[in-house]
């Protein structure tokens, strides 16, 4: 599926100091039932967002205004457990466009490459410093520069430069997908098959 | 110029690279695809607006397991959203040729329990499923990982998917497992040295005696839970008890393939002085029957021991505090005699008949505790089969308890056998997340005895004191 380009990526961000983020919590397996890929976002974070009755729970990041932008800052080993891509549709139809964490699960990661959304590791040092930053004032921005692989948090000035790799980077600021290239190896793959003995 | 020891993942690995990407990721061919009806349905879609075939429709397999009811399934499905993901999962088999072991079919049961049990599952191969427990097929010294939807869509494709190469872990268990430990408190009591992710960008061997002398059941269940602690997968390396499982197996290659495939499964084995990145020494005679008291799987402790701190266990105290809360536990609190109200045995991880004898063991001549709900779930109609030719059916009916339908059932709790909010759950499967077992429910995991010891008596109790 076809996603937006990302390149620099410059917004303010939402805060969520949890460790172990699993992706049960990021979307409920109750609501993986759809055939189609729409309308993940409403149930993002259902049960930590919403109480049983749907009234929104005030006490939760997602529903404090005060909180937007497309960047969302999580806390250590972020997206683990279950490898549904259900997890990353509904976080990139809510408006996020780019998760930093100073650790990511890794199906989750690939899950967010191959959609569009740009996982960002950090050390844990510069995640505290986001977070602390964010929370004395929640209109900091933080700029999400993927050619030069750096976030910066403006206004304060620091930043960090991260890891991706030069295929994946290539990938993300042209919006290419794995699908397209692999089309490009079928002849390859086909003589591979051959050899196999299963 | 001598040759670097290869490891076992690295043979395995090495021999499906189709392409290396300079600065990417490895262009890897699969050899066994299983899809289900939850994760695949997006993929057929993608397929559909691209224009694209299934390049090897022989080289999937489907079965319905994520969304099926556990009683009545003769019957239509009741919930209009799993009816429509079950008959997608139909038409687009149908559509492309691939095998579909549906609702109602004798082969049909939880994917990651069916294609071991068929002789789907290989040595050596690579096997992928949109679910991350496909870990489980390691257990056969395969490289099985779970992949998201946009990878199903490659794989079905393309017949292949984009991986960097992960680093590489192993894991050495050696010494004599105590009375009552089974392949669950192994586990267990690993992730809870590492942590929920103390494998994460590795790929895992399991190596020494304790697994050597374990069935290959018990092989699945520690492999299962490999994404438990972050690992991509995990891996035994195969030998006389995997041959055996697989011979005669309806799709295990017969005559001169058998021979030929056989000859080439006893090559894979780490050779001396390979190269792991990280590795590991447990001893198994430290292994206590084993139970989790918080919100991710490295939150476990032997069953008699005190819940630790949030410094001990290396969380923060924000993450630890909200996790007691949600299960209403307190630093320092004994698990040992904490009521319980549901049991769930079943899932990819303990869903096998091993661990239903297991069960049976515990349970023969006592009786259901009254405020206890159990939930019997086979993992498939193969198994359901030998419950009932084993005389296991017959054990659990005289304690009290009915047996349920194959499938994922209360594991993740798509379908309706939810754990209501609040209440207390045993559970042989893989997650105890927030909510993971229905909205508000408590997980406790745990070993198929642990879970009969509670079943029996209602609390959380030392099944080592019934046996």
């Amino acid at each position: 599926m076809a996603y937006d380009k990302f390149t620099v990526l410059k917004s303010t961000a939402v805060p969520m100091p949890i460790e172990n983020v699993d992706t049960d919590q990021i979307i409920p397996a109750r609501f993986l039932k759809a055939t189609e890929r729409k309308g993940f976002g409403d149930n993002l974070f259902r049960d930590w967002r919403f109480e049983n009755d749907g009234t929104p729970k005030k006490d939760f990041v997602l529903n404090n205004p005060i909180y937007t932008g497309k960047i969302l800052v999580g806390g250590k080993n972020f997206g683990s457990g279950s490898s549904r891509e259900h997890a990353a549709w509904a976080i990139y139809d809510y408006g996020f466009r780019c998760v930093v964490s100073s650790f990511f699960a890794d199906i989750f990661k690939n899950n967010s490459l191959n959609i569009g959304i740009l996982p960002v590791q950090v050390s844990e040092a510069f995640l505290d410093k986001i977070f602390k930053a964010i929370e004395a004032n929640p209109k900091t921005e933080l700029e999400v520069n993927l050619p030069e692989q750096k976030i910066t948090i403006v206004g304060d000035g620091a930043s960090e430069s991260f890891e991706i790799n030069g295929y994946k980077k290539h990938n993300m600021t042209n919006g290419y997908d794995d699908i397209d290239f692999l089309q490009s190896l079928k002849s390859d793959i086909k003589t591979f098959s051959e050899k196999s003995i299963y | 110029m001598s040759k670097t020891p290869a490891a076992l993942f690295d043979k395995v690995w090495d021999s499906h690279v189709v392409r290396h990407i300079e600065d990417g990721p490895d262009v890897l061919f699969i050899d066994r695809h299983f899809i289900h009806e939850v994760t695949s349905p997006v993929a057929f879609l993608g397929l559909e607006s691209r224009g694209l075939k299934v390049m090897f429709p022989e080289k999937t397999f489907a079965t319905a397991d994520h969304n099926t009811p556990t009683i009545n399934q003769h019957l239509p499905v009741e919930d209009p959203l799993s009816a429509n993901q079950l008959k997608a999962l139909e038409s687009n088999s149908a559509k492309y040729g691939i095998s579909h072991w549906g609702l109602g079919n004798p082969k049909n049961g939880i994917v990651h329990v069916v294609g071991p049990e068929n002789g789907i599952t290989l040595p050596g191969m690579t096997i992928v499923c949109g679910d991350s427990h496909t870990s489980t097929h390691g257990a056969f010294g395969a490289i099985a990982f779970g992949i998201g939807t946009s990878e199903v869509e490659m794989v079905l494709s393309s017949q292949c998917i984009m991986q960097p190469r992960p680093k590489k872990m192993r894991i050495n268990v050696n010494g004599k497992l105590g009375k009552g430990i089974v392949p669950k408190d192994v586990v267990l009591y690993i992730i809870s040295k590492l942590t929920a992710a103390g494998a994460t960008g590795y790929f895992v061997e399991f190596a020494g005696d304790v697994f050597e002398n374990m069935t290959m059941e018990g092989r699945m269940t520690v492999c299962n839970m490999s994404i438990e602690m972050g690992a991509r997968g995990g891996m035994v390396a195969p030998d006389e008890t995997t041959f055996n499982y697989i011979k005669g197996r309806e799709k295990a290659p017969k005559g001169e393939a058998w021979d030929k495939a056989l000859a080439y499964w006893k090559t894979l084995k780490t050779e001396e002085g390979a190269f792991f990145d990280k590795e590991y020494e447990f001893n198994g005679a430290d292994i206590e029957p084993m139970i989790t008291y918080g919100t991710n799987p490295g939150m476990g402790i032997g069953i008699t021991k005190h819940i630790p701190t949030a410094a001990q266990i290396g969380s923060s105290k924000a993450t630890y505090d909200k996790s007691l809360a949600y299960m209403d536990f307190h630093e320092d609190d004994t698990m040992i005699g904490k009521k319980i109200d549901y049991v769930f045995i079943g899932s990819c991880t303990n869903g096998r008949i091993e661990d239903f004898r297991a069960f049976a063991s515990v349970i023969k001549g006592r009786k259901k505790a009254d405020h206890v709900t159990a939930w019997i779930v086979p993992g498939s109609h193969i198994v359901e089969q030998q419950i009932k030719e084993e005389g296991i059916l017959d054990i659990l009916l005289a304690a009290g308890f009915q047996l349920r339908q194959p499938g994922c059932s209360a594991c993740l709790a798509m379908n309706d056998d939810k754990i209501p909010a609040g209440k207390y759950a045993v559970s042989t499967s893989n997650r105890n997340f927030e909510g993971r077992q229905g909205p508000g429910a408590r997980t406790l995991l745990a070993s198929p005895l642990v879970a009969a010891a509670a079943a029996v008596t209602g609390f959380v109790t030392d099944p080592r004191e019934l046996i």
